[in-house]
């Protein structure tokens, strides 16, 4: 039987945890790390939030090659209006973008994006893009199969206008609850944090996770 | 017959020696030629008024419109030839609502004065079409405020705090040059615009129509024409005014 070799017909696809919310300044946009074909974990370092441009980033989840493609169109679509508009683009338009893709090529693609982000306009804002290209503008959003997991615990934990340490302390506890859970989601945490002053990320190793009630201590990572 | 610029005026692909495209400034005098148009920025938005000479006792009041709706936010009044200036206007409009089909906002003032600047300095690049006779006032009212462009035949395009076109507008801009736009709100400036018109009108004794439109928080910053009792009451004034100066005389 060949349970061992990777199964490479199976498409790669991002079975994700993502998140973004809103906090008094800015956002933080949080996901786990894990690309995975099949059982296979073709990555287990992902960084699925990618830049759209400075003041905008993007979520990604579904297939990873649509994903990427649609982030590429994207920020190519960001330049030229820059060209022209020379302000800033506000994360409304990015997300607009990104929602005219996803619903012309609907038939094709298979992707689920949250584009967050800080404009001087409008401030922190999250839009939500699901998979036939409906956009939704709210507080919070979370995505990926991961997300079901924790619906109940995000309704409970969120607040209007938390500080950014209450904001990353939700966003990192909704992550590792999702990753617990989910077995399509896992490795470690990135956030991205998008403020006035400018982008600021971090990383917290899947060692250093803390682990959830009932769970056996994880190991640490040998050097 | 010789003109000024017999022998190089007869297509826009020509240049003359001192470097003038004679099309492009006949194209200006059919603006020069016109009715006055004038446009003033105030505080709080843009107020646009158009001075119509009414050529006929069977038209109806109102009629040969002048402003058009380009957007929400956006106004634009035209001076020159009026079928050339609706048709820029029409251009404007598809500019705009391909914008926001595009990126979801709606156009932001200098975006749009730049896309219709290209596409009517676009007609004084070819023998096969001539320029736009008219010239268009846009107000816009976007996330950075309020902003009064012109563009012109040539397809150049400026921004402006007050401008006046057509052939009043020497008068005319002697006059805004005495306001104060920065402090004045749009229902103080359709007020002055009334009176401007008023003012510089030819007295050949033909009856004329204002048409007056403003884009500022009192409307929403949405651009419509200015209610009726706001526009009857700025003509009083301006009569009145122009009596005044009739008596100290």
């Amino acid at each position: 039987m060949d349970t061992m070799t990777p199964s490479t017909s199976m498409p790669v696809s991002m079975g994700t945890s993502i998140i973004a919310v809103t906090f008094n300044g800015g956002v933080i946009l949080g996901a786990d790390s894990r690309t995975s074909t099949g059982n296979y974990i073709a990555n287990r370092v992902t960084d699925k939030i990618t830049p759209l441009c400075d003041n905008v980033y993007t979520l990604r989840s579904g297939s990873a090659a649509d994903t990427q493609a649609i982030a590429g169109y994207v920020q190519h679509f960001i330049a030229q209006h820059q060209a022209e508009e020379g302000d800033q683009i506000t994360v409304k338009t990015v997300a607009n973008l990104v929602k005219m893709m996803a619903y012309n090529n609907k038939d094709f693609l298979q992707a689920g994006l949250i584009v967050a982000g800080f404009d001087k306009h409008g401030g922190g804002q999250v839009y939500s893009i699901s998979l036939g290209g409906t956009l939704t503008a709210t507080p919070f959003a979370m995505s990926g199969s991961g997300s079901t997991y924790v619906n109940g615990f995000c309704d409970k934990n969120w607040r209007e206008g938390m500080s950014e340490a209450e904001a990353m302390d939700f966003v990192t506890r909704a992550l590792k609850y999702a990753m617990t859970w989910d077995a399509s989601s896992g490795g470690c945490i990135r956030t991205v944090t998008i403020t006035a002053a400018g982008v600021k990320r971090q990383f917290i190793q899947g060692g250093l996770i803390p682990p959830t009630y009932g769970e056996l201590p994880r190991e640490q990572v040998v050097a | 017959m010789s003109g000024i610029g017999t022998g190089y005026d007869l297509s826009a692909t020509t240049y003359s020696p001192d470097g003038k495209i004679f099309q492009t400034e006949y194209a200006q005098k059919a603006v020069d030629n016109s009715s006055t148009v004038i446009g003033l920025r105030c505080k709080d938005g843009v107020v646009l008024a158009c001075e119509k000479l009414v050529l006929s006792k069977l038209l109806v009041e109102g009629s040969n419109r002048r402003i058009h709706n380009v957007d929400r936010h956006v106004g634009v009044a035209v001076a020159g030839l009026a079928p050339d200036g609706r048709m820029v206007a029409n251009r404007a409009w598809d500019e705009a609502s391909s914008y926001k089909r595009v990126y979801g906002e709606p156009i932001p003032g200098h975006v749009l004065c730049e896309r219709v600047g290209s596409y009517v300095h676009m007609f004084n690049l070819y023998w096969s079409l001539r320029p736009y006779g008219a010239t268009l006032l846009l107000a816009t009212y976007d996330k950075n405020g309020p902003a009064l462009y012109a563009v012109d035949p040539s397809g150049s395009s400026l921004r402006y705090f007050g401008t006046a076109v057509g052939k009043g507008r020497q008068a005319a801009k002697n006059e805004i040059e005495k306001l104060k736009l920065a402090e004045m709100s749009c229902r103080e400036a359709v007020v002055e615009a009334v009176k401007i018109l008023h003012k510089v009108h030819d007295e050949d004794g033909k009856k004329f129509e204002l048409e007056v439109s403003w884009i500022c928080d009192e409307s929403n910053k949405q651009h419509q024409r200015v209610p009726a009792e706001l526009l009857a009451d700025a003509e009083r004034q301006a009569k009145a005014a122009l009596e005044d100066s009739d008596m100290d005389d």
